[in-house]
Parts: structure tokens; sequence; C-alpha cells
């Protein structure tokens, strides 16, 4: 007992240690394949780093919701890594607190507190981009919705520890046709979700053009600090969901000895490390989308998991 | 023992899984925009439809499955695309934007409600059949038709169109492969060069609507003009 809630804790540190890290690679292969040297992949530490010791302005004009959002934004990701499994291949203490659904709540609440510290502001690109991400939310929605319950509807359960055992056993369930669409589906949500190229441009500065990256744009210090960090163990965590549960549920840690856990952070990393290079690739090979072109590529998300859910409600 | 019973679960699985991709390439030719890519979707559809007659190969043993895989990929995916980007001059395939009827959210709702419509056209046909195999492919084959009828329906372009006729020929393939795998191959054979030559002759006409309009844009000839 006491051992799983010391696991648990591990997780949490785990991605708090290494999300930061994840986005430098990210950042730094994608500059590479743009051949030019691109930043350290420890430029986010740093960046965190020094805005931690900088000092924090706040308008005066700004409610309560604007000084607590960073602090929401960077505590749901934990949450739902209570939830999920990220070292272990068994249920630890927390996991069934909450399913899927519930992770996925836990994230959109965070989301919820940004678009609203956004618009708390009024500075003139914070409501524009909070409109923007709700709109991809919205898009976004039914996909996650329908996408659960394909899910749901194959593995018996909601619960993610139960999902990622039976994809392999046997290991023919694999190839299951809603699996590998349910695995697209949920690869065009997290690219929508994370706000990576096809639907919105990370590493763009350009306030009009901005979907994601202009709800933070207020903050400074600590808060900027926090918001970031939040996000960057927010894409993490997604990997960990998409990864473990749905497309790689090798690798994690099976015995209960520390040693293990302890192995399976760096198999974990690789993991994630592979996705990287793919989710390189694809920013790589599309330009961005036109607004409201997110609608068709949000649309073929739904479809493909529509298409999942058909084929496994009348395949029988 | 156990082993051809593994071997035969994993068949499945794999089938079903071409079967899975193959609607989603259907899905792709009504979403995508681009000429190219299309005919690009087209290509992997005409793969998968080939990798899908090799599984029922591997299924019955029969050597002739194998033969209309060959034939396929060499005809669909290689041949096809040749002789449509050879008759069609290149400023066809660099347009980004195809116009049509509907726009493309419209249309993939529609697409899914075909679908779900196929899977219950079939749904009295599989109660009679008990195959596994005819059980996943006759569906996605039906959906394929009518997601091939769609595209010509709804594009207003006249590459897209061929397209769409050709992915309809897919999707009949699909269903048939698995229906009656005993067909004779000389009728695969003669099936498939009828296809190449439906190809050309449009590619071939579409090739002089281009010369004498300017564009094939065909959803815009709506009467017949004499100079």
């Amino acid at each position: 007992m006491t051992n799983r809630i010391f696991f648990n804790v591990i997780q949490v540190l785990v991605v708090m240690a290494f999300a930061p890290l994840v986005k430098g690679i990210l950042n730094r292969l994608k500059e590479n394949i743009q051949s030019k040297r691109g930043p350290s992949i420890f430029q986010p530490y740093r960046d965190i780093w020094k805005l931690f010791h900088k000092d924090e302005v706040v308008s005066e004009q700004s409610s309560w919701i604007f000084r607590a959002t960073p602090y929401v934004v960077f505590v749901t990701p934990i949450f739902v890594t209570l939830l999920i499994p990220v070292l272990t291949g068994y249920p630890l203490f927390f996991a069934f607190m909450g399913d899927m659904l519930g992770g996925g709540f836990i994230l959109a609440l965070g989301g919820f507190f940004a678009t609203l510290a956004a618009i708390d502001t009024a500075n003139p690109y914070g409501p524009m981009g909070a409109s923007r991400t709700r709109m991809v939310g919205f898009l976004a929605e039914p996909v996650f919705m329908i996408v659960f319950f394909t899910v749901s509807f194959v593995a018996g359960s909601t619960i993610p520890y139960i999902v990622q055992k039976h994809w392999v056993t046997p290991l023919a369930n694999f190839f299951e046709p809603s699996h590998v669409l349910v695995m697209l589906a949920f690869l065009m949500l997290i690219i929508a979700e994370a706000g990576r190229i096809p639907v919105d441009n990370p590493a763009g500065h350009f306030e009009l053009a901005m979907i994601d990256e202009s709800k933070g744009l207020e903050y400074s210090g600590r808060g900027a600090a926090l918001v970031k960090w939040g996000g960057a163990m927010k894409f993490f965590v997604l990997l960990c969901i998409f990864l473990n549960v749905l497309v790689t549920p090798w690798g994690l840690a099976q015995g209960e000895a520390l040693a293990e856990i302890l192995l399976a952070v760096p198999l974990v990393l690789l993991k994630i490390f592979f996705f990287v290079l793919v989710l390189v690739v694809i920013e790589s090979s599309f330009a961005k989308l036109r607004l409201f072109r997110i609608t068709e590529f949000l649309g073929a998300a739904f479809v493909t998991s529509v298409a999942a859910m058909i084929i496994r409600l009348l395949e029988t | 023992m156990s082993d051809p019973n593994i071997i035969f679960s994993v068949l499945i699985k794999l089938n079903a899984l071409t079967g899975g991709l193959f609607l989603l390439t259907a899905f792709g030719t009504v979403a995508m925009r681009q000429v190219l890519a299309s005919l690009n979707i087209f290509i992997l559809q005409s793969i998968l439809l080939a990798a899908s007659a090799f599984l029922l190969g591997c299924q019955h043993r029969s050597l002739h499955l194998f033969a209309v895989a060959g034939i396929t990929l060499v005809t669909k995916s290689v041949l096809i695309p040749f002789l449509l980007r050879r008759t069609l001059n290149q400023e066809v395939y660099a347009r980004r934007e195809i116009s049509q009827v509907l726009n493309i959210p419209t249309s993939l709702l529609i697409v899914v409600a075909l679908t779900i419509f196929a899977y219950f056209l079939s749904s009295p046909l599989l109660s009679v059949a008990d195959e596994p195999f005819v059980k996943s492919n006759l569906p996605i084959g039906i959906a394929g038709i009518l997601l091939g009828a769609y595209v010509v329906m709804v594009r207003r372009e006249a590459v897209p169109q061929v397209i769409g006729i050709l992915s309809m020929e897919n999707g009949a393939f699909f269903a048939g492969v698995s229906i009656a795998s005993g067909l004779p191959l000389i009728a695969e054979l003669a099936a498939a060069f009828d296809v190449l030559i439906i190809a050309f002759v449009m590619g071939l006409l579409t090739r002089r609507i281009h010369e004498r309009v300017g564009t094939t844009d065909v959803g815009r000839m709506t009467s017949l003009k004499e100079e």
C-alpha cells in the first residue's frame, strides 16, 4: 500500500522532471530538420529557471482568476498523472479514483481556467486566442468522446490500466481495425490539443495567428514559469496516455521492485523520443492550416473515430 | 494443433485491418482537397486491395488469388496512376483546391451515414455467409462503392471524378474477391484490363476537354455550345 503511494509520487516526479526535456528535444529536432543548429535541449529548463527568478507583474484590473490560473494549469496535469500508467503496468494507489474520461475533464479544467484568465486581463490578443482555443476545443470534444466510447467498448472498461492490458492479450488484438483507427484519431486529437503544426504553430511569434500561445502572453515571472511548465507537463501526460495506453503498452514495470520502476523511466522516455521523431516529421511536412480549415482536420478525426466504432459495432 | 488456429486468427485480424484502412482511404478520397493527394490516396487504396487479396490467398491457399493481388498491384497502383499522370498535363495536378458541391465537413458526415447504410444493406447477406472474411469485407466493399459514387456526384472536377469511378471499382473488387474467391483468373484479368482501358479513355477524354475548354472544371459545363 505505502509502496504504491510511493510509486505514484515517483510518477509525478518523473513527469515534472522530464516534461520540459521532451519540449526541448522536440524544438531542437525541428530546428535540426530545417538545417539550423537549434537551441540546447535543456533550454526549457533554463527558461523556467530564469522566469522563476524574475518579478511578477500583475495588472491591477485583473481579478483573482488571473492570479489563481497558473497554479490550476500547473496542478491539473499532476492530478491526471496520478490516474494514468506512466511507469507501471499495474494500477497504483489512485488508479481507480477516475477513468480516462475523468482525466480528460481534469485537463479541460486547466484549459477552462487558462481561457478565463486570458479574457480577464482584456489584453486584445488574449480573448482572441481564448475564443480560438475554445473553437478547437469544442470541435475536438466529440472526437474525444467517441474515442473513449470506442476504447471502453472494445476493452470493456475506461480505466486506462485495464484498457492497456486488453490490446496485447492476445497480440492479435493489437491489429484490430478499431484499435488502429482509434490510434489515428487520437493522434490527430493530440496534435489539435497540444497545438502542434497542422492546427497551430507553437513556434510562431505573430500574435494574430496564435491559437494556444496568446493565452499566456500576459503572464510574467513565476506565473509564466508555471504556465510554461504546466503546458509541458500536459503535453507529456497526453503522450503518456497515447503511448502507454493505446500504441505501445510495452516496457512498463510489471513488478513491485524499485529497480524495475527506475528501469521503466528510460524505456518510457525512449518511446516518447521515437514518437517525437514521428511528430517532428509530421510537423515539418505539413503547412499550418487556415483557421477555418481546422474544422476539416477535426472532422476527419471525427470520421475516423466513428469508423472505428462502426467497424467494432457491426463486425460481429 | 493450435498453430493453424493462431495463424488463422491473426489472418482474420490483419484482413480486418486492411478493411479498416481501406474504408479510411475511401473517406480520404472524399476529404482530400488536392488532385494529387486524392490520386495518392487512390494508389494507397489499391495497395490495400492487393494486400487484402493476398491475405485471402493465404487463407484459401489458392495461387490465383496471389495472381489477382499481383495484377491489382501492377495495374491499379502503378499503371493507372502513370497513365493518368501522362495523359493530363501537370497544371491539373498542381491545383490545390478542388471545387465541390458540398463542403468537406458536410461531405464527411454524409459519408459516415453512407457507411452505416452499407452495413445495414449487407446485413441480410451476411446472415447467409458464415465466413469471417466475407463478414468483414462485404460491408466495407459496399461502402467503398457508395463512397466512390458519392465522390463522382459531389466533385466538379474531371480528374477526381475519374478517381471516384476507379475507387468504386476498387470497392466492388474488394467485396467480390472475398465473396467469390473461386472466380476464374481470366475473368479477373479481363476486369483488370478493362479498368486500365477505362482509365486511359477517361484520361484522354479529360485531356481533350482540357484542350478545348481550357479547364477540367466539368461542373460548369451545363449547356452545349456551338462555335
